[in-house]
């Protein structure tokens, strides 16, 4: 549990806060799209200092934990190849498909190896011109835009042995279908910074204005995070819903130019499954026609793949906000993060791995904030008392 | 992996018809991609992902969230050995179904 004075800036959190309780009248549920944001939010307790009207809710955002089942275990089978040098970010080592993942495929024998950049699998590509290099092409816009050099390189410079494994998301789709579900109850958007400063804000005044929501970009860091639930509060309490940025520092309207035209060139829209959620249309990137010879699922027979979810993981509920990491019976006894079913508990980005690994296990957040202040010996001022999760 | 983290740039140089720079992260130095920045110059500060510069950041947010990621752990995280990082979650455990 973190307290205020953990805040960079005490003071101006501090204020943010008086700010936020002194416009509240009413109960508001608000979604931070972003993993990282909801990182954030539980590392340093902001959903426990915030009036009891504010309830966040946390998103899908998470690009480890909203990969499809069947695309790892599309990845399994490619990585377990024994022509294949299989590339992937770190953070997918451990994500569970039907029956093992990547860390048990080079266990037994397959080449799965770690990159930081893309580039890194092209370069690998270059120096094993008789192996098939493959590379795991997942997250959200972000990470689409060094993906799509890649293979835009690749093609450039003649490589014939590297292809991806692609399966981006995008998050204006994702917003689009939590707001028609009819069991939605978001009021307001925290959307992810690091997605704008690609993107930009255009893809969002429509969605605001059809679904009568307001959405303020917002960073990760707890100011950054307070300031726009501030100012989505301010707006919701006065009948408003236009998009904010509040994270002006790193994202300009239009985004990065020179990224969105890269990835018009090398992508193409298509319906997306997402992890626990299910198909969202036109909520994914795959290559476009004249970049399928790089299409990892085009170049190796992947079809004919039988998957089998975990019956007791909720993640996916969990991932659209209609349940709290711990009210799912399986959080913390069967399922953490040493012995994980489902994506959320294994990425950091994870919601469910947020909440063990800051001790929410579901014991009344109030009691636990007070006993936790007492036992550091700090009593938070009563203004700033936390509210119950969940 | 879906954070990006700021680097400020050291070098710059064109390596395989890509401009490629050589970036400092709170003391981790990689290369970088600044085909989506072409203009970066050495001393500024961007916003990298994935080892490409995408928006550039002003100097004082940059160190302030540096910062905040060597305290919380994320550099560690983003740099570190994914396999130790692996094997100490437990990787290898047999997942009940």
């Amino acid at each position: 549990m973190k307290y205020l004075e953990e805040f960079q800036d005490p003071e101006l959190a501090r204020v943010l806060l008086e700010d936020i309780r002194a416009t509240v009248t009413r109960p508001w549920a608000v979604m931070e799209v972003c993993g990282g944001q909801t990182h954030s939010i539980i590392r340093h307790g902001i959903d426990q200092l915030l009036p009891d009207e504010v309830e966040l809710i946390h998103g899908p955002g998470c690009p480890v934990c909203v990969t499809p089942l069947e695309v790892i275990d599309k990845a399994l089978e490619i990585a377990g190849r024994p022509e294949v040098i299989f590339c992937s970010f770190g953070d997918m080592l451990r994500v569970p498909g039907t029956d093992r993942d990547l860390f048990r495929v080079r266990g037994e024998g397959g080449d799965v190896r770690v990159v930081y950049s893309p580039l890194d699998a092209l370069r690998i590509a270059r120096e094993n011109p008789h192996r098939e290099v493959v590379f795991f092409g997942i997250g959200f816009e972000t990470t689409a835009p060094p993906n799509a050099m890649t293979v835009h390189q690749a093609r450039k410079q003649g490589i014939t042995n590297f292809s991806m494994l692609v399966s981006h998301v995008l998050v204006p789709p994702a917003i689009e279908a939590i707001m028609t579900s009819p069991d939605c109850r978001v009021q307001g958007f925290l959307a992810a910074g690091h997605v704008c400063s690609v993107m930009g804000t255009e893809e969002y005044p429509q969605l605001a204005e059809r679904h009568k929501v307001p959405i303020v970009v917002t960073g990760f860091e707890p100011l950054d995070i307070l300031e726009g639930i501030r100012r989505t509060v301010r707006q919701l309490e006065r009948g408003e819903h236009t998009v904010e940025n509040a994270y002006q520092r790193a994202v300009r309207p239009e985004g990065n130019p020179a990224a969105r035209a890269m990835l018009q060139d090398v992508f193409e829209v298509a319906d997306r499954a997402w992890r626990g959620i299910g198909v969202i249309p036109g909520s994914g990137w795959r290559l476009s026609e004249r970049y399928r010879e790089f299409d990892a699922e085009h170049r190796f027979d992947v079809t004919g793949i039988t998957t089998r979810e975990s019956e007791l993981c909720r993640s996916g509920e969990v991932l659209q906000g209609l349940i709290k990491p711990h009210q799912c019976e399986a959080f913390g006894t069967v399922c953490t993060p040493r012995n994980p079913l489902g994506a959320t508990m294994v990425s950091t980005e994870g919601a469910c791995a947020a909440y063990y690994l800051y001790r929410r296990l579901g014991a009344p957040a109030a009691a636990t904030a007070t006993a936790a202040a007492t036992a550091a010996g700090a009593v938070p001022p009563t203004a700033l008392e936390a509210s119950p999760v969940g | 992996m879906c954070l990006a983290v700021p680097g400020r740039v050291l070098e710059i140089e064109e390596r395989d018809g890509a401009r490629m720079a050589v970036v400092d992260f709170g003391g981790v130095v990689k290369d970088v991609c600044l085909e989506y920045l072409p203009d970066l110059q050495v001393g500024e500060y961007a916003i990298v992902h994935v080892g490409f510069a995408l928006q550039r950041l002003d100097e004082e947010s940059a160190c302030r969230t540096l910062e905040l990621f060597a305290e919380i752990g994320l550099l560690q995280e983003e740099f570190g050995d994914p396999w130790e990082a692996a094997a100490a979650a437990g990787a290898s455990a047999e997942v009940q179904r």
